[in-house]
């Protein structure tokens, strides 16, 4: 891990831990292991509830495939964004960095903005939260998506606005855009369960 | 490095209140949840002496019906959350770098986050009972008792807001474990020589990590359904009560673990020192263990046998719940294997984890019985099922903590607790633990269901009931002794000594108290039991260096600021979304000095 750090500051040679492992990065993993659950849980809550709805809108009747597919391609290009942001920061490349963070930043708002325009064009078609089950459903699993992808967000930008402080990384600094890395290509892939299971898999 | 300096001097000499408010010790923090926990836990006596005295006499009038509704539910809520739980994470805190050889958890300032949190969530959850009433439908809020239509009062939603705060904390102090157990072992410490109680505590973590999140979404839906609206649990809209039992079990049986599992711990650190002997079996007891904590997500829906499974997930998960007894066996034939041939000293501690086994051991069997779902359809929402739980929470999980209390005592405070007062406290105890809870399986069989608030004379249960209530102020009696105890003890010089127990583990080769820096040089671990290896072999400790550079965490007072936002967050959740918006401002910028502030 972060092969050109040329000197690294001297508490990084510190941190010693049993298995080699930043204690960071091994919290985040586990974190992450955590978070499987949770949305498992709401997944699970959205298949148990389809065919369950008593009056429409149904989603074969709302759902709109080619939009999502267009902000689902928004997101996972984010992801690609936030691999070169990580990369830079471990090659000491802190304008790269800097630059693939606002790049990951503004793709994963462009997904909010979708997320945003798709819950207000199917509330104006009568599918409200308390609608039917598959409303409620639909409604909070893609709702704590998108407070995911959020916090993400405001995550990021915590990070490029410290990074205006730097001039340049050391090893450390290159662990913390690796530990907002794991969290975003999480976000990332969770949606792509969702978008599977929700709109691709007909039901 | 002057932080680093000044922390090593703050952190012990310093008694200020804010010192303990800005603390990242693992040893103090350790210490407030223990006692916050036990504070609890009388809190929590004090609700069930009130349900058993009602209970006492047919058609009793001590409490009416709703009253009584909120004290069995906050009884609950109180002894599962605020009690056993922080009682055990006060031992993990405290024992874990101990244990393992580090100078401190991974991460100190998280610790104390998890306190503050946990502190937050237990406060908002009682500050109900003045606030329009407590929760009332039950620790397991089934619905659609928990729904907006049947619990009209408040109580339900701070059940949900209390129970999201005080599992954000478990989550986090459960990370900061796992991590802490994996990462911060001392030179030669490998995973198969750390002590019975730390494999414990890290499958409890895991048990936590991942079954956690589970019910945080079910919190989350009922949530939605009491304040917005949705109907996820109520049926008239297509809605399914069944889906919250699940979901609440996922998260409910694996938690039933996390409680039993410490004190299984603390007992596997006991006895072997009691009976001068190493632990019969350490590899089966570690395995049994990890066997409790896999087989533990797989038996959730024994307690919905009545609700109409269908045949074979009954055979599943009643083969899967008789599959768990092995593990537990194993361990029981560990602690009589340890005993066995042993040079005992019967001190208290040795008194409360024998007690331990034994009525583990009860509550164990008719645990099994219940795993027939003929038989459970008997059992279901008896008086039976109220003795089951009671012999394994009470007679299992509080019987070890108390062990662990008499064990560990001297090692937090430099004072051994009174013998003669701890002999009358674990009879007292014991006798008052039988006497309560033995009587409900008669109840039970005979018929009485659970969570009635009153009933009828000449129903058979007069008797039984008056019994099982007097034994509950014997109990109360048993409690109020160790009180006397500890204060009693707190009064004296310190005697302890480093090791008054001629003990195995790396804690007892340090002061006790223990320093802030733990260990003045960081212990090379040669056996599972280093202090008797080294005694053993005549290894003499390490002569601690001339300028011995010690690198401490400086206090934070971030971690207050950070709860401070959550506990504005659910108390917005509770009331109206603007708290809520300020809350998580609060937290965020919490978070942000928490991030820049200097560690180093």
């Amino acid at each position: 891990m972060a092969a050109a750090t040329h000197e690294p500051p001297p508490h990084v040679t510190e941190h010693h831990t049993t298995t080699g492992i930043d204690n960071r990065k091994m919290m985040m993993w586990i974190f992450l292991a955590s978070e499987c659950l949770f949305f498992g849980a709401l997944i699970s809550t959205y298949l148990i509830f389809q065919g369950e709805s008593l009056v429409g809108p149904l989603p074969h009747e709302i759902l709109n495939i080619p939009v999502t597919s267009a902000s689902t391609f928004v997101l996972l290009m984010s992801s690609l964004t936030m691999v070169l942001a990580v990369y830079g920061a471990q090659h000491g490349r802190l304008g790269m960095m800097k630059l693939m963070l606002l790049a990951t930043i503004l793709l994963g708002l462009v997904f909010l903005g979708f997320q945003a325009y798709e819950f207000t064009s199917f509330v104006h078609e009568g599918l409200g939260l308390t609608t039917n089950q598959f409303g409620s459903s639909f409604y909070v699993l893609t709702g704590f998506h998108g407070t995911h992808v959020a916090v993400g967000v405001l995550y990021l930008t915590s990070m490029l606005l410290a990074s205006q402080r730097r001039t340049g990384l050391g090893a450390d600094r290159a662990l913390h855009i690796d530990l907002a890395g794991l969290y975003w290509h999480f976000v990332d892939i969770v949606w792509i369960v969702i978008f599977t299971i929700i709109y691709l898999i007909p039901h | 490095m002057a932080t680093a300096l000044g922390a090593m001097t703050h952190t012990q000499e310093d008694t200020g209140l804010w010192s303990w408010l800005t603390t990242v010790d693992h040893k103090r923090i350790g210490a407030v949840y223990t006692v916050a926990g036990f504070l609890f836990f009388l809190l929590g006596g004090f609700e069930a002496v009130m349900v058993r005295t009602q209970l006492a006499v047919p058609n009793g009038t001590v409490l009416d019906a709703d009253r009584y509704n909120q004290f069995f539910t906050m009884h609950a809520l109180t002894m599962i959350f605020l009690g056993v739980m922080p009682m055990g994470a006060g031992f993990f805190n405290y024992f874990i770098p101990l244990h393992v050889g580090a100078r401190d958890v991974a991460f100190p300032r998280l610790n104390a986050l998890s306190l503050w949190i946990f502190l937050s969530g237990g406060i908002l959850l009682n500050s109900s009972f003045f606030l329009g009433g407590a929760p009332n439908g039950g620790w397991f809020g089934y619905a659609p008792l928990s729904s907006i239509e049947y619990a009209k009062s408040s109580g339900m939603t701070f059940y949900v807001v209390g129970l999201l705060v005080l599992g954000l904390s478990s989550l986090m102090a459960s990370l900061n474990f796992a991590v802490t157990i994996i990462n911060m072992r001392a030179p030669g410490m490998s995973m198969m020589r750390l002590p019975v109680f730390i494999w414990m505590v890290l499958v409890v973590a895991f048990l936590l990590i991942l079954s956690l999140p589970v019910l945080t979404v079910g919190l989350l839906q009922l949530y939605f359904d009491r304040v917005w609206g949705t109907s996820f649990f109520s049926p008239s809209t297509g809605g399914d009560p069944i889906l919250w039992q699940h979901i609440f079990w996922i998260f409910g049986h694996p938690e039933v673990y996390v409680l039993i599992l410490p004190s299984m711990g603390i007992v596997s650190e006991v006895l072997p020192v009691m009976s001068k002997k190493p632990l019969f079996g350490y590899s089966a007891i570690v395995f049994a263990g990890a066997a409790i904590g896999v087989l533990g997500f797989g038996v959730w829906a024994h307690h919905m046998f009545t609700t109409g499974l269908g045949p074979v997930p009954q055979v599943v998960f009643s083969a899967s719940t008789m599959a768990i007894g092995v593990p537990t066996g194993i361990k029981i034939f560990n602690w009589l294997g340890t005993m066995y041939g042993g040079n005992i000293r019967f001190v208290t501690a040795t008194y409360f984890s024998v007690g331990f086994i034994a009525l583990f051991t009860i509550g164990g069997i008719s645990g099994v019985m219940h795993a027939s779902p003929p038989v459970d359809g008997h059992h279901q929402d008896s008086y039976f099922v109220v003795a089951h739980i009671h012999y394994v929470l009470f007679g299992g999980a509080i019987m070890g903590i108390f062990s662990g209390f008499y064990y560990w005592f001297p090692k937090m405070s430099g004072r051994l607790l009174d013998e003669a007062l701890g002999k009358l406290n674990f009879w007292t105890m014991f006798v008052g633990m039988n006497l309560t809870f033995f009587p409900m399986h008669f109840l039970g069989l005979a018929g009485m269901p659970r969570r009635i608030y009153t009933y009828d004379a000449g129903m058979g249960w007069d008797t039984w009931n008056m019994v099982a209530t007097i034994g509950s102020y014997i109990l109360a009696i048993g409690v109020l002794v160790f009180v006397v105890n500890v204060i009693k003890t707190m009064r004296k010089e310190p005697d302890a000594g480093n090791d008054p127990w001629g003990g195995a583990t790396l804690e007892w080769a340090i002061p006790s108290p223990p320093p802030a820096h733990n260990f003045d040089v960081v212990p090379e671990v040669r056996d599972r039991d280093p202090l008797w290896y080294n005694r053993d072999h005549g290894i003499a400790p390490t002569p601690v260096p001339e300028h011995n550079h010690i690198h401490m965490p400086p206090p934070s007072y971030f971690p207050l600021i950070v709860a401070l936002g959550v506990l504005l967050i659910a108390v917005g959740a509770l009331s109206t979304l603007a708290i809520v918006g300020l809350g998580a401002v609060v937290s965020v910028y919490g978070i942000w000095g928490w991030a820049l502030e200097p560690t180093d």
